[in-house]
């Protein structure tokens, strides 16, 4: 790699911003050095490149905010010239602004947060698996992941960003398939991959959306670079921005798990819990809100759009905390609480919050990362005294078969476990805490936040978000005291094993990131609306005056809800075997959110199955019956048989054979003619040239 | 002094001898005495005509088939010893392995 190169060709930029291209090199040195040597260094070496990789792009995240600081413009690097055809000119241009710049940090802070903490729970998760050699592929992915998602948020065209929307994607499908040969249980089966392919096609319809949005915009402005769309959105006609946006507000439900897309997600848990906390949790689903506070003058000029995606996250997030409440497993909560929480994102950029949601964005990325983390710590607490593992076996050597009828994710072998992991219990209680939005917590601060913005723009979303946030308390509530209060409910959960110090001190600085992330933006304040408001503008940046009353009913709804569930899980803890007190006391309605309202089902049954039968008839009637039996069988075979059977018969074997053999035959019917006049007898010949001399002369004598 | 006609009807004659000959016998000497007298024949009427009409063109083409004939006789001769040394026969009809 020229690595000259990429410092010579950056124009207009401080010698900081000048950086900004190794943000996304860095981490791919990371992989190409894990890929080529990978194989020859230990699990030690693999991870700390990996780390470093991340570190480094940290660092150039550091020194971004650092160049920001000293000049708050917007910074435009031209790296390289990529699409030029027409009118259609789109480099490879990093942009270094606010915005950018805070995704930036989040994913590469926390990004290196949790390649730190995988390096740790992988060692162990490979074993289980009985594939170590697969930690390197993990860590390969992470960094491939890194750069996508660098890609991403530093592209100054849709093009660009489309690019590492796509590579996150990408790395979003291998990682949820990390484990495509088994189960979620463990078990050898397909249902992982099932998985990732099912996050890899939602994704894709909503690819298709963004697809359309940027042909919109690119038919309706001439150009996809950030700055030249925006200058132009006043222009564009009122029912093709509308278009424009809605027709984003579907990427963004693709990639931000929203309604009616998000079904992918909650199967994504599938890939390891690292996994789930960068991607699934911190990141990645978080980029269809980035999006949106990226367009914010597109969507802000077309209020009918900001109506509707408003309306979207909101009842995305009263949907998901629903089901949240009536999950089992401990991943599964996670992961319709991470959909709910995207909705109140999504549902504060559609209201033209664009702080509040980014801010959100921020806090949540925190906790949700420490809570993604925490069950990890829990599940492998759990699965490593359901079965020790010999920490000292070589690489490769098997392991005795695990039993799979044990599921260290089912909240309800758990309990109790504040006595035998209490540092992982500590870390956690923060996070959930911070989630359920109880001051002074991160999450109370960019919720309210929300909250507040939604009462003043948005009553419907207001009521639907408020609701939302009272089943987040409860559904974490109930969490908390399934998991960590009351008695250990199996032999794991009694001798649960703490995690490793490689584990647990990511976790620290997560919750302390938890505890103090609210004080980016205090009421009073307001550094982070100000910090944002040099990209976004005054118009879409302002300060969204405390409102007390908000904070005070949501704190109260809040606890409230943690009371309800403490008087359901924690008066009286569950036993052994015990069903849910939750699902006796609310029958048929549990049954509906344990089974995520049959939103899998109603798709199978609406889309699903149609397809599979539109699939079937192309397979079997159209290309089988019809194009291969007939056309190909029947037409073409026969005919072509025909046809070389009139050429082979009648016309070789008749005409061109009969011409050879008929010459051949003539030839040697003359020769045997003539041959009888080569009697061998001398006076024949001379009787001959007698007559012949005689008929000569009689010629010339009588007629001439 | 005889007229030219009766050297005409000389040479047909010897001419038709010789023909006959050639034609009907199988020795292949007498072959070519017939041969020989059918030149004879022409070389008479050649010399007769040369004698009519003063002419010593006749007599000069006379001299070369007389020539020519001699070599004629020498190869054809030459050709039948060795025809009969390999064969121990002149009889020509048995000379017909050219036949196709």
């Amino acid at each position: 790699m020229n690595l000259g190169y990429l410092l010579d060709s950056v124009e207009g930029a401080g010698s900081l911003q000048a950086l900004i291209p190794w943000i996304v090199f860095i981490p791919i040195i990371g992989m190409l050095l894990n890929i080529i040597l990978g194989k020859r260094l230990n699990e030690r070496a693999i991870a700390l490149i990996a780390i470093l990789a991340s570190t480094g792009a940290f660092a150039i995240a550091v020194s971004q905010w650092f160049a920001l600081q000293a000049d708050h413009h917007a910074v435009v690097v031209h790296f390289a010239d990529w699409i030029h055809i027409g009118n259609l000119n789109i480099p490879w241009n990093f942009r270094v602004d606010t915005l950018s710049v805070t995704i930036m940090l989040v994913v590469s802070g926390i990004g290196t947060l949790i390649h730190i903490y995988a390096a740790g729970y992988m060692h162990y998760d490979v074993r289980y698996k009985g594939d170590p050699a697969s930690y390197q592929r993990f860590f390969i992915y992470l960094n491939l992941f890194i750069a996508a998602m660098m890609i991403l948020v530093t592209g100054d065209s849709y093009l660009m960003l489309f690019v590492g929307w796509e590579g996150v994607g990408l790395c979003s499908f291998l990682l949820i398939g990390f484990w495509f040969n088994k189960n979620p249980d463990g078990t050898t089966g397909t249902e992982n991959s099932s998985a990732a392919k099912k996050a890899f096609i939602a994704n894709r319809v909503g690819d298709f959306g963004f697809l359309i949005a940027m042909f919109l915009t690119f038919w309706a402005v001439g150009s996809l670079s950030f700055d030249d769309v925006f200058a132009g959105a006043a222009q564009i006609e009122p029912g093709i921005l509308l278009a424009i946006t809605l027709f984003m507000l579907l990427g963004v439900a693709g990639k931000s798990a929203q309604l009616p897309l998000y079904v992918w997600l909650p199967d994504a848990m599938a890939g390891p819990t690292p996994v789930s906390a960068l991607i699934h949790a911190a990141t990645m689903v978080t980029a269809g809100v980035y999006l949106v506070a990226r367009s914010a003058p597109l969507f802000s000029a077309s209020p009918e759009a900001q109506g509707v995606v408003a309306l979207v996250g909101g009842l995305t997030a009263f949907f998901a905390a629903t089901i949240a409440v009536g999950q089992h497993d401990i991943k599964k909560v996670l992961a319709y609480s991470t959909i709910s929480q995207l909705g109140f994102m999504v549902a504060a950029v559609g209201m033209g919050a664009y702080v509040a949601g980014m801010f959100h964005l921020v806090t949540h990325a925190f906790f949700k990362a420490l809570l993604f983390l925490g069950s990890g710590s829990i599940i492998l607490a759990l699965e490593r005294a359901h079965h020790p593992l010999d920490d000292h076996a070589h690489a490769g050597e098997d392991h005795a078969p695990a039993d799979h009828s044990f599921d260290p994710q089912d909240m309800r072998v758990m309990g109790g476990l504040r006595k035998s992991i209490p540092q992982t219990y500590r870390v956690y209680l923060i996070g959930a805490i911070a989630l359920a939005g109880i001051p002074p917590l991160a999450g109370f601060f960019s919720k309210d936040e929300i909250l507040t913005d939604a009462l003043h723009a948005n009553m419907p979303v207001y009521i639907l978000l408020s609701l939302a946030a009272i089943l987040t308390a409860f559904y974490m509530g109930r969490q908390i005291l399934l998991v960590f209060f009351g008695e250990a409910r199996s032999h794991a959960a009694e001798k649960a094993i703490e995690s490793p110090r490689t584990m647990l001190w990511p976790l620290n600085i997560l919750a302390a990131l938890s505890v103090l992330g609210g004080f980016l933006n205090f009421p009073t304040t307001h550094q982070f609306t100000n910090w944002l408001e040099h990209t976004l503008g005054h118009d879409f940046a302002h300060a969204t005056e405390f409102n007390i009353q908000v904070a005070l009913s949501s704190t109260l709804f809040a606890l409230a809800a943690i009371y309800i569930a403490w008087r359901i899980y924690g008066r009286q803890p569950l036993k052994e075997g015990q069903a849910d007190p939750l699902e006796i006391r609310m029958g048929a309605l549990f049954n509906a959110l344990n089974n995520k309202w049959w939103v899998d089902e109603i798709y199978a049954f609406l889309i699903l199955r149609p397809y599979q039968r539109l699939a079937i008839f192309l397979a079997d009637v159209v290309d089988w019956r019809f194009w291969h039996d007939w056309v190909h069988d029947s037409v073409l075979a026969n005919g072509f048989k025909g046809l070389a059977r009139f050429l082979a018969d009648p016309v070789d074997l008749g005409v061109i054979d009969g011409i050879a053999n008929g010459l051949a035959n003539g030839t040697n019917g003359l020769a045997t003619t003539f041959s009888r006049f080569q009697t061998g007898f001398v006076r024949n010949y001379a009787l001959v040239f007698f007559f012949g001399v005689v008929a000569m002369l009689g010629y010339l004598i009588f007629l001439t | 002094m005889v007229p030219v006609n009766y050297y005409f009807a000389l040479s047909a004659i010897l001419f038709i001898i010789g023909a006959t000959g050639v034609l009907i016998r199988r020795n292949a000497i007498v072959i070519f005495m017939s041969i020989e007298l059918m030149l004879n024949a022409a070389n008479l009427l050649f010399v007769a005509f040369a004698r009519t009409f003063n002419h010593l063109d006749g007599q000069i083409f006379v001299f070369f088939v007389i020539a020519v004939a001699a070599a004629e006789v020498a190869v054809g001769l030459a050709l039948i010893v060795a025809i009969f040394r390999s064969r121990q026969t002149i009889d020509i009809d048995d000379l017909s392995s050219m036949k196709g």
